[in-house]
């Protein structure tokens, strides 16, 4: 919505960002599956560069700042900050183990400094209106605004930008509408595939960091993805290990072994085989992956998978009890 | 608090019988920070990481994907461990130490993780290890057991990669699928150690495969330099050795009998069996490193052609007889005495091995002068580095390389002049690469396009393709600019350089003739490019030039050789880490017999023999008279035979009939003498024309000391009982006392001794020395009791550095309407020089036959096309050899190697040299080619000849 509507106030942002700390040369890592926002970027940056907005001297101040649009190719673990500088050097979009953080060697080795879109868009309002006006909006420490994407068996799904606060189920059913197939929402994974998945008992729980993280779940970018009372959440536990094996780098144990096996687990967990020693050992998974893995990718994925076995036991087939 | 410089307490990690491997690469920082690892504080320099610091305080951390010749990668997640203060548990490889860290290395839930991540390890991995061929040198076998591994929960029937396949095709090493725990070590390996980058990860996740860019190994880029096996933790990468005959039980450490590099190597055997050779961590030259000759080439020494009996026969047409060695002695030394009764004492000499050890050349030297009574004592080092020795020694003062190989990681711009190193001195090569991909610059002066003109990751910042035979024009256009713009370093010359003479200098260079504009024509370098070289090499920081034969082995080698010494001492870029004078020198003891006096004209030490002072010292340790004159250098020795004047000579483990010029000169030359020794390993191309033979041993069989190209004197160990009997040192001291010279060493370190009693710059070195230090570099005596790294550090041996007047003078080899292109020749990297030894292994795989390079524009010209056979003419010869088109080389200029004998690529070298050393002008021959449809009269010759002689030999040994 950003790229696509407002590409300047991404431009605007980046080159304050740029002039902050001294960059020269700023690029905008965008995901081949969003053809027409790098179209818009692209148009976008050519009227930049001539107003001078771009260049070798922005608007006239002797500060130099160039940018480019990169095109991902389809990898999802190339949205780590890591795995992105490697595919922008043209390498293997594989994870780099931190120490050294890119503020310190980056990309090809100088220092980067990496920041989402939402991040960079926001940075012009907040230096023309004030530190003051953006933290009138929000609750507790999650200041500002969200653009919440609303999607899954949702009525009115889309893109939605409104102050931290608001409560999930009031974004649900106020402002979505409740589901697209009429039946009552049995759940909703927040912050992507890899965020945690919430039940209705979670309605009054504020939009923000802090408060989902209290009931164990995630922000992330803000996505919700509803889900009415068909859906199988032991498919959805599985479809987690399945993403991570898919997207998987490959580079640490963890995820490149640990998200296959996880696969594995969960159907004989299904298929009720020694389901007390299968549910043990995929917690032990689930442990592995959360603490040991290089990255978010393995280190999210027990995520939903343990708040899918917490919160629907029964859809597993779970004949004991899981802690 | 601890100050941690040697490890403590347990023994550190290792798999099998290797070396300590401490996780990752050692700082080189001064500045000192505390870590507290398991309660217990250590200072560790900044930089070091937790795995290393545990390493080495004798706390190991587990690990799998850490080693200590690799940059961290934190793929393994086994290394983690518990910080204070710090979230998690984060991994110990790439987390360094922080002053005031208190690390536990093991925690219930570090011990956790670690057992949850072995068992996904080897939920996809073969449960076979007791007919593993890595059973007893495994990592992940290790792990698994540190880990207390005890079921693996998910079963074996999920997803695995136990039916991958295993790829052979290199002859050394395989490559098993099945057993790869994707840690990426190889990959790293070839990246990082080894610089070729053939080695990638091809898939992502689970389907994650390395992968030799999709091809074979054997057909990939890979050089088989082994670095990826040695990473391997796993049996996945695997020597062909172990796979056939187990692991080995113990190791001897020795020094590599190829190039002059000298890489420092384990032998791990089991009793006398050589299992496999592996690079030392703690090579002064190699650090860990090695290349495909030294690692795995060494099968030549169990090969079914060794001789390993002595041979006479009266006539070169008579079959060999065996007999023994003291037949054989007696026969030789009463042949040669009556050789000097009936031709004059001056009629007998001999020719030293500079791939045999220093013991054993010093005592072939001290055979002839005291037991032959002469000087006729030369050795290889006439035919490649003698420039070097003649031109470093009056600019310098000293015959040798100044710095360390190590020296290279300091250097900001280097100069690769004459010289191939990723094919010759391949672990240079190597540092080399690692220097430039971190940003130091490249001048390659060559007339072909070497693999460093452009490779992976490389690109040289200018090549200068001179013309063969104009090395000194260009060196002279490359001192006038810096001196015409006022680039050199002034303060540096003034203080440490003889000022007059450079004034001198200075008058003769400045002159417009040396001008790149006004030379262009003459070396075909852009005037642009060479200005803009000399600009970067006097400008650009450290500059450290490295040269090879290309520079030497030409006739104006010695004054090409000075005139990089002026461009050094001009710009300031002598006497400490990151600059120098680096001659690549060739053999693995070539140095050392250089430096073992193995010179007609020079005692060892470099001492002129018409010194008296020396000459006393030597005659009163020998109890004999010295030959004051000196003797005759090799090509002296063929031109005598003719005369009829030469007609005795003891070579030992040099093939000239192969490696020196004008092949036919040399064959009548050898045709001519009355006795002919040849003490060698095999029957090589010089053996078919001798009368007596006595069979050498090879490096693993034998004590002694080899001398790279860093001065750097490293120990060769015994590992098995010489063949023969005897080894090579042994053969000489029989053949001296039945002369009646008395030599009466009972072990190489006594000869040894003798050599430090007799050579001011070997005074401290001692076997035992050698085992405190590891290697010493000379000089080494009271002023410098460990060694010296670099040379010329306070001030140039000789004093005050000399500019020497480098005139250019025009060979006598110039390209004309008869032969209007020029030969130049060089090596590759599976084949080692005449091919005796790489030939009689899988090597041949690589390199089976020598070709000739041509450009595209003169096979045009002449209808050849690409794997035609052609005629090679030069004015003494001709041979013909199969055609690589090829833009390698520029026009007008042609390229081959002589590693096969029947390639006879010295038929058609001439006899031009040197003008002050009398090293053959390889590099230099104009040449005409043309297509033909059969090998030259020369070629059919030698097949026939080779074929009588074999049958000859074959008879002998039943």
């Amino acid at each position: 919505m950003l790229m696509e509507g407002d590409p300047f106030t991404l431009i605007e942002g980046m080159i304050i960002a740029g002039i902050a700390v001294g960059a020269t040369e700023g690029l905008i890592y965008v995901r081949s599956e969003y053809p027409h926002a790098i179209d818009v970027l692209n148009q976008a940056i050519v009227i930049a560069n001539e107003n001078k907005v771009l260049g070798d001297s922005v608007l006239g101040s002797g500060f130099k700042f160039n940018l480019e649009v990169r095109v991902g190719a389809g990898s999802y673990v190339c949205g780590e900050e890591t795995a992105m500088l490697e595919s922008l050097e043209g390498k293997r979009g594989m994870v780099r183990a931190k120490p050294p953080i890119p503020a310190l060697v980056g990309l090809f080795g100088k220092p980067t400094v990496i920041n989402n879109v939402m991040t960079l868009a926001a940075v012009p309002m907040i230096l023309a209106d004030g530190a003051a006006s953006y933290q009138s909006f929000g609750v507790d420490r999650s200041r500002g605004t969200q653009v919440f994407q609303l999607a899954g068996n949702i009525l009115r799904g889309g893109i939605v930008e409104l102050p931290f606060g608001i409560t999930l189920g009031d974004l649900v059913n106020k402002v979505g509408g409740g589901t697209h197939s009429g039946r009552p929402i049995k759940t909703v994974q927040i912050g992507g595939p890899l965020g945690a998945y919430l039940g209705v008992e979670s309605w009054d729980v504020p939009m923000g960091y802090e408060s989902l993280a209290e009931v164990g779940g995630m922000l992330g970018h803000g996505g919700i993805v509803v889900f009415d009372d068909t859906v199988n959440m032991a498919k959805q536990a599985r479809f987690a290990m399945e993403f991570c094996a898919e997207e998987s780098c490959g580079k640490c144990t963890p995820c490149r072994i640990g998200s296959t096996r996880g696969v594995e687990v969960i159907d004989r967990i299904v298929a009720g085989e020694e389901q007390a020693k299968n549910l043990e050992l995929l917690e032990d998974l689930c442990e592995v992956m959360t603490d040991g893995s290089l990255c978010a990718m393995g280190g999210l994925t027990p995520l939903p998978v343990r708040s899918a076995l917490k919160l629907f036991p029964a859809d597993f087939g779970i004949k004991v009890e899981v802690k | 608090m601890t100050l941690l410089s040697d490890p403590r307490g347990t023994m550190p990690m290792r798999s099998g019988i290797g070396e300590a491997d401490y996780g990752t690469p050692k700082s080189n920082s001064d500045v000192m920070v505390s870590v507290t690892i398991d309660g217990e504080t250590h200072l560790v320099p900044e930089g070091t990481s937790v795995m290393r610091a545990a390493g080495e305080s004798g706390c190991d951390i587990p690990k799998l994907c850490a080693t200590d010749s690799l940059q961290p990668f934190g793929s393994c997640r086994m290394c983690i461990v518990e910080i204070d203060g710090r979230r998690g548990t984060p991994a110990s490889c790439t987390t360094p130490v922080e002053d005031g860290m208190v690390v536990r290395t093991q925690t219930t839930k570090v011990a956790r993780l670690r057992k949850n991540v072995m068992e996904l390890y080897i939920s996809d991995h073969p449960l076979d290890c007791l007919t593993c061929s890595a059973n007893g040198d495994c990592e992940l076998q290790d792990m698994a057991g540190v880990a207390g591994l005890r079921e693996v929960r998910y079963g074996m029937d999920g997803k695995n990669h136990l039916d991958a396949p295993t790829d052979a095709s290199n002859p050394y090493f395989s490559f098993d699928e099945s057993k790869c725990i994707v840690c990426n070590r190889c990959v790293r390996a070839c990246d990082e150690v080894q610089g070729t980058l053939a080695l990638t990860i091809e898939g992502r996740g689970f389907n994650s495969k390395v992968s030799p860019g999709g091809l074979n190994f054997l057909s990939s880029e890979c050089v088989s330099c082994g670095a990826c096996v040695q990473a391997c933790p796993t049996a996945t990468l695997q020597e062909k050795s172990v796979i056939d005959l187990g692991m080995p039980t113990r190791t001897v450490q020795t020094t590599c009998a190829y190039c002059g590099v000298g890489c420092s190597f384990n032998a791990e055997l089991r009793g006398d069996e050589l299992v496999r050779m592996v690079p030392t961590k703690t090579g002064g030259a190699n650090e860990g490193h090695s290349c495909v000759k030294g690692r795995f080439a060494w099968g030549y020494a169990s090969h079914s052609d060794r001789i390993t009996k002595p041979m006479l026969r009266e006539k070169i047409t008579d079959e060999w007889r065996e007999v023994s060695w003291d037949e054989a002695i007696q026969y030789t030394a009463t042949k040669l005495k009556a050789i000097q009764e009936k031709y004059g004492d001056n009629s007998i000499g001999g020719i030293s091995s500079s791939r045999c050890t220093n013991e054993e050349i010093f005592v072939v030297q001290k055979m002839v002068r005291a037991a032959f009574g002469n000087n006729n004592i030369d050795t290889c080092a006439r035919v490649c580095h003698s420039p070097t020795g003649f031109g470093l020694k009056n600019t310098l003062g000293e015959s040798a390389g100044t710095q360390t190989f190590a020296s290279v990681a300091d250097a900001d711009v280097v100069i690769v002049m004459g010289a191939n190193p990723t094919e010759a001195h391949p672990v240079f090569g190597s540092r080399l690469k690692r220097r430039l991909r971190e940003g130091a610059k490249l001048i390659v002066i060559d007339p072909r396009k070497i693999e460093l003109v452009s490779s992976p990751h490389i690109t040289a910042d200018y090549h200068l393709p001179v013309r063969p035979g104009t090395n000194v024009t260009l060196l002279n256009a490359l001192a006038h600019v810096v001196v015409n713009e006022g680039l050199e370093a002034r303060e540096y010359i003034a203080d440490r350089c003889d000022v007059a003479e450079f004034e001198k200098w200075v008058a003769f260079i400045g002159d417009e003739r040396h001008s790149p504009e006004n030379t262009e024509t003459i070396t075909g370098v852009s005037a642009a490019d060479l200005r803009a070289a000399a600009r970067l090499y006097a400008t650009g920081g450290n500059g450290a030039i490295f040269y090879g034969f290309g520079v030497t082995e030409h006739s104006q080698g010695s004054t090409a050789v000075m005139g990089i010494a002026n461009l050094a001492m001009l710009t300031g870029n002598i006497g400490r880490d990151g600059v120098g004078v680096n001659p690549l020198r060739g053999q693995n003891n070539v140095q050392g017999s250089c430096d073992m006096g193995s010179f007609p004209h020079e005692l060892p030490g470099y001492r002129h023999i018409s010194d008296k002072a020396t000459r006393d010292l030597f005659e009163g340790e020998w109890g004999v008279t010295l030959d004051s004159e000196p003797g005759l250098r090799i090509p002296n020795m063929f031109d005598a035979a003719l005369d009829g004047e030469f007609k005795g000579l003891y070579c030992q483990g040099e093939d000239i009939a192969q490696s020196d010029p004008n092949t036919q000169h040399v064959e009548a030359a050898l045709r001519s003498i009355e006795c002919l020794v040849v003490q060698d390993i095999f029957l090589n191309e010089t053996a078919k024309f001798a009368h007596v033979f006595l069979p050498g041993a090879s490096f693993l069989e034998k004590d002694g000391t080899f001398t790279n190209a860093e001065r750097r004197i490293s120990r060769v160990r015994k590992v098995m009982p010489p063949l023969s009997g005897k080894a090579d040192w042994e053969g000489t001291m029989a053949l001296a006392n039945a002369l009646g010279c008395k030599m009466e060493y009972s072990h190489p370190s006594d000869i040894m001794d003798e050599i430090a009693r007799l050579t001011p710059t070997f005074n401290g070195v001692s076997y035992d020395r050698l085992e405190q230090l590891g290697s010493i570099q000379w000089p080494c005596n009271d002023s410098t009791p460990e060694g010296t790294p670099i040379m010329h550090v306070d001030q140039f041996v000789r004093g005050k550095g000399f500019f020497a007047m480098t005139e250019y003078v025009a060979t006598t080899e110039r390209a004309n309407r008869k032969f209007p292109l020029l030969l130049t020749t060089g090596r590759i990297l599976s084949q080692y020089n005449v091919g005796a030894q790489t030939r009689r292994t899988d090597n041949s795989e690589w390199h089976g036959e020598d070709l000739i390079e041509i450009h595209p524009h003169d096979a045009e010209e002449r209808g050849i096309n690409h794997g035609d056979w052609v005629g090679i003419n030069s004015r003494v010869g001709d041979t013909v050899l199969r055609a690589d088109v090829t833009d390698r080389v520029k026009p007008g200029v042609v390229y081959t190697t002589f590693h096969h004998p029947v390639s006879g690529a010295n038929v058609i070298t001439t006899d031009n040299s040197d003008w002050a050393t009398n090293c053959p002008e390889y590099k230099v021959t104009a040449v005409q080619l043309s297509k033909v449809t059969q090998p030259s009269n020369w070629q059919a010759r030698q097949k026939s000849f080779d074929k009588q002689q074999q049958g000859l030999l074959k008879d002998a040994r039943h």
